[in-house]
């Protein structure tokens, strides 16, 4: 049993990684990957809002959905955004220092396909709590992966001359497109558990 | 998404223009690289692009006809959370309707019919244009913008459906002797495919600027002799 949530938080974020196999949070990608420190504090701002969603999303499938399961789209929307707002104002409220690190992040993260994936897959493969929270965790630490890796390479790229064409999102694509091929290097981590 | 509000200033933008503009020289995807998520994720074969376009298309066109319909309805405190609730109706309804039609493209597409609903380009046409516009005109809109998106995604899913399987629509087209580039219907496709053609595209506006400006060059030194004339 252990040993399967262990599987779950590796394949989330190494295998079947959220922003590198299934193309998820592409926005923040290209859009807060400049410096390493912003990317780091995107990415425990991802982990945070995709833990609470998976809580979120364990309740709702657990008293809701059972009896109505065509809300399902609907409700995940409304009510993971709602709650992640909820959340949001409590840190502001007892954390300050907190959310001056997170916050700003916090609206952008809610819209974000990421979160509304992770509970889509949640609800699809049946995931309980434990399994769901592990999935959460795994799929947060891929994304934050994926930024500081990109993070630190924009940066080292920033000191090189770009040919003026391939400058901007262009670059960008390319790089992500090699992160995600050494990336596939790890599909042969599963066949062997 | 600040980017994609260039639809704030429309008054004197005639309807054909309001209908073209998002087909090309507006691209949501090539030009405000936006929606990007479908756009790799389910390109690597021409039909599943097409369905995603389409099943977009039928969501951004409805739901701006009901966006547009309520614009004076809607408070403005609570305007997105509107447009989301309208939207996930919406894709709810392609959803249940793929289900039952086309099972097949329903199950390849997987769990990606549902984040139609958190695509930027449906989102930000709502509060870009049909909050602040009239039914007809932000039908047109939707409608162009719709028919740009669905072009983006039958060219990334030719490119790569050709290269990666060696065929288009399912029906092989190249000759005996070609070995498929596995890779690129794999994730990394997507992104080495949309990196290239935005590439092509960067390269292409470079010369035509470059074009233009030697044209205005030319044409100083003749009106300059005229008027000296």
């Amino acid at each position: 049993m252990s040993a399967d949530i262990f599987w779950i938080f590796l394949s989330a974020m190494l295998v079947n990684n959220f922003t590198l196999f299934y193309f998820l949070g592409l926005c923040p990608f290209l859009g807060v990957s400049g410096r390493v420190s912003t990317a780091l504090r995107m990415g425990l701002a991802d982990v945070f809002v995709l833990v609470v969603t998976s809580l979120v999303t364990w309740a709702l499938n657990a008293f809701v959905l059972r009896y109505a399961p065509y809300l399902a789209l609907i409700s995940f929307i409304v009510v993971i955004a709602s709650t992640v707002q909820i959340v949001e104002m409590v840190i502001h409220k007892f954390s300050p220092t907190l959310f001056r690190e997170l916050g700003q992040f916090l609206p952008l993260i809610t819209t974000n396909c990421a979160i509304l994936y992770l509970a889509i897959f949640q609800t699809n493969r049946g995931y309980g709590f434990v399994e769901g929270l592990a999935f959460a965790l795994g799929a947060g630490a891929g994304l934050t992966l994926a930024l500081v890796l990109m993070a630190s390479i924009r940066e080292q790229v920033d000191l090189n001359d770009i040919p003026e064409v391939a400058r901007g999102s262009a670059l960008i694509f390319l790089i992500a497109g090699f992160l995600s091929l050494a990336f596939m290097g790890f599909a042969g981590l599963l066949s062997g558990a | 998404m600040s980017q994609h509000l260039h639809g704030s200033g429309t008054r004197g933008v005639g309807p054909g223009s309001v209908l073209t503009r998002g087909i090309w020289k507006e691209n949501p995807v090539f030009v405000h690289v936006m929606g990007l998520c479908p756009a790799l994720a389910v390109t690597n074969s021409v039909r599943n692009g097409l369905a995603m376009g389409l099943a977009t298309a039928f969501v951004l066109m409805g739901s701006s006809i009901f966006v547009s319909a309520l614009r004076k309805v809607i408070p403005h405190a609570v305007r997105i959370s509107t447009y989301v609730l309208i939207v996930a109706t919406f894709v709810t309804v392609v959803d249940l309707f793929m289900q039952a039609t086309v099972p097949t493209v329903s199950k390849a597409l997987g769990p990606f019919v549902y984040l139609i609903v958190v695509n930027c380009i449906i989102l930000g046409r709502h509060e870009a244009f049909a909050s602040k516009n009239p039914i007809g005109r932000s039908f047109l809109d939707a409608t162009g913008t719709s028919v740009g998106f669905t072009i983006a995604l039958l060219m990334m899913g030719g490119v790569r459906e050709l290269l990666g399987s060696g065929s288009l629509l399912g029906v092989k087209v190249t000759p005996a002797g070609f070995e498929p580039w596995v890779v690129m219907a794999l994730p990394p496709g997507g992104f080495f495919t949309i990196g290239f053609i935005l590439l092509a595209l960067n390269a292409w506006r470079r010369r035509r600027a470059r074009s233009d400006r030697s044209v205005r060059e030319l044409m100083n030194p003749v009106t300059r002799t005229e008027r000296a004339a």
